[in-house]
């Protein structure tokens, strides 16, 4: 389960409707608790770095990005607890891409947006085969 | 020479979920090694069968990344600080 506040979702969803057509991420920074539930407190922005042609449907946080955002989050005494993107004009669920490229642990929060305006959003983490996406409740 | 690695949540599970080790190393190359060597659960993660780093797995000795450096032999002063980033990645189709 991940646990998120409601301005925190906001945040994310209003990300995403702001980068439509394109896809947002960022990082989600919190509590980590590897037995238990996670409590996302924060989240960090990060600029796609895919090219611009392409961010309609994928996005990239480059090592340097992930960097910035752990030592963000060592800084609040937080853990980077996984990723959120945006799935323009597609469902709130991974695609293959999504699963090639995980990794199990994180939680991977998707928003859908249809038309510039966000609907439906989700968490999964990868299993440890990396055979599938397993949803996760989000509590808001 | 000690350093302290940072692990990243994905890989912690191999390493008795620790979020950091402090380990004996002059080198880059010389802290991910002992980190395996320490957990050798966590190896298969970090090299290819090769004995190269897998492509998704970043270090950065400070805030400098081995690549734009060099490479496995980029020194890591005592006390330093050397960071696993894995690459992140997805997209809707």
């Amino acid at each position: 389960m991940l646990r998120m506040t409601s301005s925190l979702a906001r945040e994310i969803r209003a990300q995403g409707e702001a980068a439509y057509p394109n896809e947002c991420c960022g990082a989600l920074l919190g509590l980590w608790d590897p037995e238990g539930v996670r409590e996302a407190t924060g989240i960090f922005p990060i600029p796609n770095a895919r090219e611009s042609g392409e961010q309609y449907h994928r996005f990239v946080i480059t090592p340097e990005d992930f960097l910035r955002a752990e030592k963000a989050a060592r800084a609040e005494g937080l853990e980077v607890l996984g990723f959120y993107h945006s799935h323009p004009d597609h469902p709130a669920a991974p695609s293959d891409y999504d699963r090639e490229h995980a990794l199990p642990v994180y939680a991977y929060v998707i928003t859908a947006v249809a038309d510039g305006r966000a609907e439906a959003m989700t968490s999964w983490r990868l299993s440890p085969d990396r055979a599938r996406f397993d949803p996760e409740d989000i509590l808001i | 020479m000690a350093v302290t690695l940072f692990i990243p949540a994905a890989l912690r599970p191999f390493a008795d979920n620790k979020a950091a080790v402090i380990l004996p190393a002059k080198t880059a190359g010389e802290a991910v090694a002992a980190l395996a060597a320490a957990y050798p659960d966590i190896q298969q993660h970090l090299y290819e069968p090769g004995g190269a780093l897998r492509s998704f797995v970043n270090l950065f000795v400070g805030d400098t990344n081995i690549k734009n450096a060099d490479g496995l032999n980029t020194p890591v002063p005592d006390g330093g600080e050397v960071t696993l980033v894995p690459a992140i990645a997805g997209g809707c189709l």
